[in-house]
């Protein structure tokens, strides 16, 4: 396992070519040779911004001096190295910087990261390494120089085209910046750009939105995201939606500018390969596939979210784990540990298909009776869902589609997903506690008991 | 003439002997000598669920009548009842001086989460005044008027009242109602004017108002700031000074009423007892004048406010009293209780409450029928004033036929049973009662009329006559099934009424139907005035529609007489119902979420293909304000 020291350091030089290699839509790929638990994808969690945004929950504190990057850089480096051990994955798929603001970071940090990941596992050279990017803090050069750092993807925090929304969203840029920085990071970074754009904002019109979406069109890349906006409790727009200084987002406004989006998209050559992302020319983000799919998932920095099975113990089931949430903290116990896992939760294996179904769903593809069956080999898509009147009557509404490809939702359901998950996660427990059980299957019984037993 | 030790030894019950010794003086809290029989007896008094707040054992014994007052705090709504008995309360040293006592009386979750007093509490006092200590027994009564039985029920263990009216507000209906409830149990009364802290307290105004409306003389009214505290201990004074001491003879046999009674699932029916004559102690046997069972005391006490028992209870003192009486049916409020072989004449008791609201309950669930029968039992011991017949229903299955006193009432009794035995309901329309003569399928001719007598500070309201300034009197008939809904429901907090039977009149009525695409909701079935059917099915169509929430499909909701539909909602189709964001690795949250919905969704009732929240159909018959 693990590469030599002159192969690790030359990853971002090997980098270099494979970015320029055509890109090819890579979802129902072979697997690579590692087995699913010696391969994950990799969050990496930067906490800082320039300020807040009037929207955001996000676990992020305002950016302070320079000094300070140094420590947190080798803080995330061990983090990364503790947490490649403690899950044996030999193998990162794909990187994401995620935050806050990781393009505050220095690229610096973003290579130290990637030497390490590349150093304790492999880190093929044609990995997607996406950056998060805020168009203010990502001029042309710097841009630049995160991608000599091994950055190949970059996905810009645009959000609209009206300079007010900006405004209104606390955002530190404008409609020309975001345009600007779009068009450099394509020129550096062409076919890997996505820009995120919202929508349901107070006061937002259907009609001057879908035409920001059209303009969007002319100087977008192949890779695009569509949020609504969720008034989250902590924020300044959900308190002044409270108080009445403004509107509250209309959700049948919203719901209208979704459906006429996703058609407009449809109609340019986009694939909406999951709820709120689209893509074209099979520019699909791999990394957020391993999510939707289920698939193993590191994830390091203040607060990052992760999800593995630890090494070591044979049949242990896979663990929800999230890191400590306040830096300084965070800081102080990698220092000490090794790593900053606060909480680990060991899911239990109805918590897993739960999940596969909830993330799955969101994609396009749905779940596929080869994805359902690597979880669960004993009951299949047709034994759980098959014979349930309220999934029929969903199967009959032409919201679902449960065929010899498997389970997916149709155009129509995608948009009502939430709805459908309840019908389908409670028939899923049903069939769940009435099944004959397995011995030796998983359990939710704790680590050490399930150890004593196979002893 | 019973010598009290005597029968203890006599009974050799688990009494312990030092307690019912003859008076000593000694404080009330002081620790009796151990004596060689409690150290060896092992029946000593051990209760494994009594209160542990005290170590001792009051003597009660040291409180001759002459020392004891038993009153209430009467007042309208928000007035500061609860304040005051808090302060009355820390002024006592019965509760700890701190910040944090609000609503220390108002135990139930429902009273502290909606600030009102539902349930009568007791809570014994000592006070020192003038070189003597005194016992002062406080109990805090509700203010709403769905509640006023419970107020006529505290009074009767009363010799005197506070009535509490606020520096601001000034008299109000509920103010009125309960000064004659105190004025005709022939009760002295202390107007006290409470929150004078106020910037528009106006306390000379409402003394005015006090004067002319109850004949009180301004001087005898107490200003305070049961807030702050401001002039509190005054009113404790005017308690010794003002009231009476009870009337009752310790020497007499025992003669005990029970007022209230709650249940408690390890110690079975606590009765709430005031003693109007003699005295009771644990070992005695006492026979209940309503149904000639005989019971052991196993604990008497008092209530401080929480329980701690004592070694005897006394003539003229008010406390609990537990006497292994497990059904529902045996403690009935207003009993009289006796000693065996010695009966005395029964007490009057109460008249009981008449209910005005009448509502289907049913379990979600019928498998839960006798889970939910066992809670409505259990809390219609602590509130014998809703009426429980059973009934059945072919949409529900089987259930029961409740009477409430109000509206407030019946949403009160269904979150106590939610919050308390964890039992969920579907509650139906609440109805009055009505004799129907079937004129065909559709058409009833009889209805069943009553006279509300109504007071309220609101004239536009009932266009009453002037009582007093901001207050108004009112005679006015109404019509049961449609008006009367209306008036209670308003006159929450702005009126009290009573209301009299005025027999049967005849009316043109037309049974109505509720549906949901097409399918018939029977929880919602009516039966209205035929003129009226047209308004009440358009608000009933239109409540529905903002109580249910969005499906996955159009949902049609119809009001229909026969087959002739009379107004109609819609509510749309969901569009969009899926979290946007959905990564950066958070899924536990999200999947929280929808579990939680997942587990909300099972507890929805089907009617057609349609989810329906169980507070959908409350909501739709619940008042609102501008509708």
């Amino acid at each position: 396992m693990g590469l030599s020291g002159a192969r690790a350091r030359s990853w971002v030089a090997v980098t270099k070519v494979a970015q320029r290699r055509h890109l090819v839509d890579r979802t129902g790929e072979s697997p690579s040779p590692e087995p699913a638990t010696r391969r994950a994808a990799l969050y990496v969690h930067w906490p800082y911004c320039q300020k807040r945004c009037s929207y955001c929950n996000f676990n992020k504190y305002i950016a302070r001096g320079g000094p300070e990057e140094e420590a947190l850089r080798s803080c995330l480096v061990t983090e990364a190295r503790t947490l490649l051990r403690l899950s044996g994955v030999r193998r990162i798929e794909s990187v994401f910087f995620g935050g806050g603001t990781p393009s505050l970071a220095s690229p610096h940090t973003v290579a130290a990261v990637l030497e390490a990941v590349a150093q304790a596992a492999y880190l093929p050279a044609d990995s997607e390494v996406t950056l998060e990017a805020n168009p203010t803090s990502a001029p042309g050069p710097r841009l630049a120089a995160f991608g000599a750092a091994g950055v190949n993807r970059l996905s810009i925090g645009l959000q609209s085209l009206d300079d007010t929304e900006l405004q209104l969203l606390g955002r530190t840029h404008s409609a020309s910046d975001a345009l600007q920085t779009l068009a450099e990071a394509r020129r550096l970074f062409p076919g890997r750009v996505s820009v995120d754009l919202m929508l349901g904002l107070p006061a937002q019109k259907a009609g001057p939105w879908l035409r920001q979406l059209q303009e969007l069109l002319c100087h977008c890349d192949d890779h695009l995201s569509l949020y609504q906006l969720s008034l989250e409790r902590g924020t300044s727009l959900f308190t002044q939606a409270q108080q009445g200084i403004l509107p509250a987002p209309d959700p049948e406004l919203a719901a209208e500018m979704y459906q006429e989006g996703r058609t407009v998209l449809r109609e340019a050559g986009f694939r909406q390969y999951e709820v709120s992302n689209f893509a074209r020319n099979g520019a699909l983000s791999t990394h957020n596939w391993t999510y939707w799919q289920c698939g193993q998932y590191l994830g390091i920095g203040p607060g990052a979210h992760g999800r593995f099975v630890p090494q070591g113990v044979e049949d242990h089931p896979r663990e929800a784990r999230i890191q400590t949430l306040e830096p300084d903290h965070w800081m102080k116990e990698v220092k000490l540990f090794g790593h900053g896992t606060r909480k680990r939760v060991p899911l239990s294996k109805l918590e897993l298909l739960e999940e596969c179904v909830a993330l799955g769903l969101r994609t396009d593809v749905g779940i596929t009776h080869q994805h359902w069956q690597q979880f669960e080999p004993q009951l299949t898509l047709w034994d759980v869902f098959g014979a349930s009147t309220e999934v029929k009557d969903l199967l009959e509404q032409g919201l679902l589609l449960l065929d010899h490809r498997g389970l997916r939702c149709s155009w129509e359901g995608l948009a009502v997903l939430d709805s459908l998950l309840l019908t389908l996660l409670l028939r899923l427990q049903e069939v769940w506690q009435q099944r004959t059980p397995v011995p030796g299957g998983w359990s939710a019984v704790p680590v050490s008991q399930d150890k004593a037993r196979q002893t | 003439m019973w010598i009290p030790a005597g029968r203890s030894w006599w009974r050799g019950r688990a009494l312990a002997p030092w307690a019912s010794g003859p008076a000593r003086p000694r404080l009330p809290w002081s620790r009796p000598a151990p004596t060689h029989a409690v150290a060896t007896d092992p029946r000593a008094p051990s209760r494994p669920y009594g209160s542990a707040e005290l170590k001792e054992t009051p003597d009660m014994s040291r409180f001759p009548v002459e020392d004891i007052r038993n009153f209430s705090i009467i007042a309208h709504v928000d007035h500061g009842k609860s304040t005051l008995a808090d302060r009355l309360l820390e002024l006592t040293g019965t509760i700890e001086k701190t910040t944090n006592n609000k609503q220390v009386l108002d135990k139930l979750q429902v009273e502290r989460e909606r600030g009102i007093t539902v349930k009568a509490q007791t809570a014994s006092l000592f006070y020192s005044f003038g070189g003597k200590q005194y016992l002062l027994n406080l109990i805090d009564t509700p203010g709403h008027v769905d509640f006023s039985y419970e107020v006529s029920r505290s009074l009767s263990a009363c010799q005197g009242v506070l009535l509490v009216v606020d520096a601001n507000e000034g008299i109000q209906a509920q103010t009125v109602a309960n000064f004659f409830l105190a004025f005709e149990a022939q009760l002295s009364v202390i107007p006290v004017i409470n929150k004078i802290d106020l910037k528009n307290a106006d306390p000379e105004r409402v003394e005015k108002q006090i004067e002319k409306v109850f004949d009180i003389p301004s001087e005898e009214c107490i200003k305070i700031s049961a807030k702050l505290g401001t002039n509190v201990e005054s009113v404790l004074h005017a308690v010794i000074e003002r009231i009476p001491p009870p009337k009752v003879h310790r020497n007499n046999p025992l003669k005990a009423l029970v007022f209230d009674s709650t249940f408690d699932q390890y110690r079975g029916v606590i009765a709430n007892v005031a003693l109007f004559d003699g005295m009771v102690s644990k070992g005695d046997k006492i026979v209940s004048a309503h149904t000639l069972k005989t019971y052991e005391v196993n604990e008497v006490g008092i209530l401080v406010p929480n329980e701690q028992s004592t070694h005897k209870l006394y003539a003229g003192q008010v406390g609990y009293l537990i006497a292994g009486m497990k059904t529902v049916t045996e403690a009935q409020i207003g009993d009289t209780l006796y000693l065996h072989k010695h009966p005395v004449e029964p007490l009057p008791g109460f008249k009981s409450a008449k209910p005005m609201v009448f509502a289907g309950m049913y379990p979600i669930d019928q498998s839960e029928y006798n889970n939910l029968k066992s809670a409505i039992e259990k809390l219609t011991l602590n509130d014998s004033s809703v009426t429980v017949h059973r009934d059945s229903s072919l949409a529900l299955g089987a259930g029961w036929r409740l009477g409430f006193l109000g509206l407030l009432h019946m949403e009160v009794f269904n979150q106590r049973l939610e919050q308390e035995y964890n039992a969920s309901v579907i509650l139906t329309t609440p109805t009055v009662p009505y004799k129907a003569v079937l004129a065909s399928a559709k058409l009833i001719k009889v209805v069943k009329y009553l006279i509300p007598l109504c007071m309220s500070t609101n004239r536009e309201l009932h266009k009453g006559v002037k009582v007093a300034e901001k207050l108004y009197f009112l005679k006015k008939m109404c019509n049961l099934l449609g008006s009367i809904m209306a008036i209670i429901s308003s006159s929450f907090l702005l009126a009290s009424f009573d209301y009299e039977d005025a027999g049967y009149q005849t009316a043109e009525l037309v049974k109505m139907d509720i549906l949901l695409n097409g399918n018939i909701v029977e929880e919602l079935t009516t039966v209205v005035h035929k003129d009226k059917a047209y308004s009440v099915g358009k608000t009933i169509c239109e409540r529905l529609k903002d109580s249910l929430p969005r499906q996955l499909f159009e949902i049609a909701i119809q009001a229909s007489i026969g087959s002739k539909v009379i107004a109609r909602e819609t509510v749309k189709a969901y569009r969009k119902n899926v979290l946007a964001k959905c990564y950066g690795g958070d899924i536990t949250r999200k999947m929280k979420l929808l579990k939680r919905q997942a587990e909300g969704k099972k507890k929805l009732r089907k009617i057609g293909n349609i989810e329906v929240p169980k507070d959908a159909f409350i909501k739709v018959l619940k008042t609102q304000p501008n509708k």
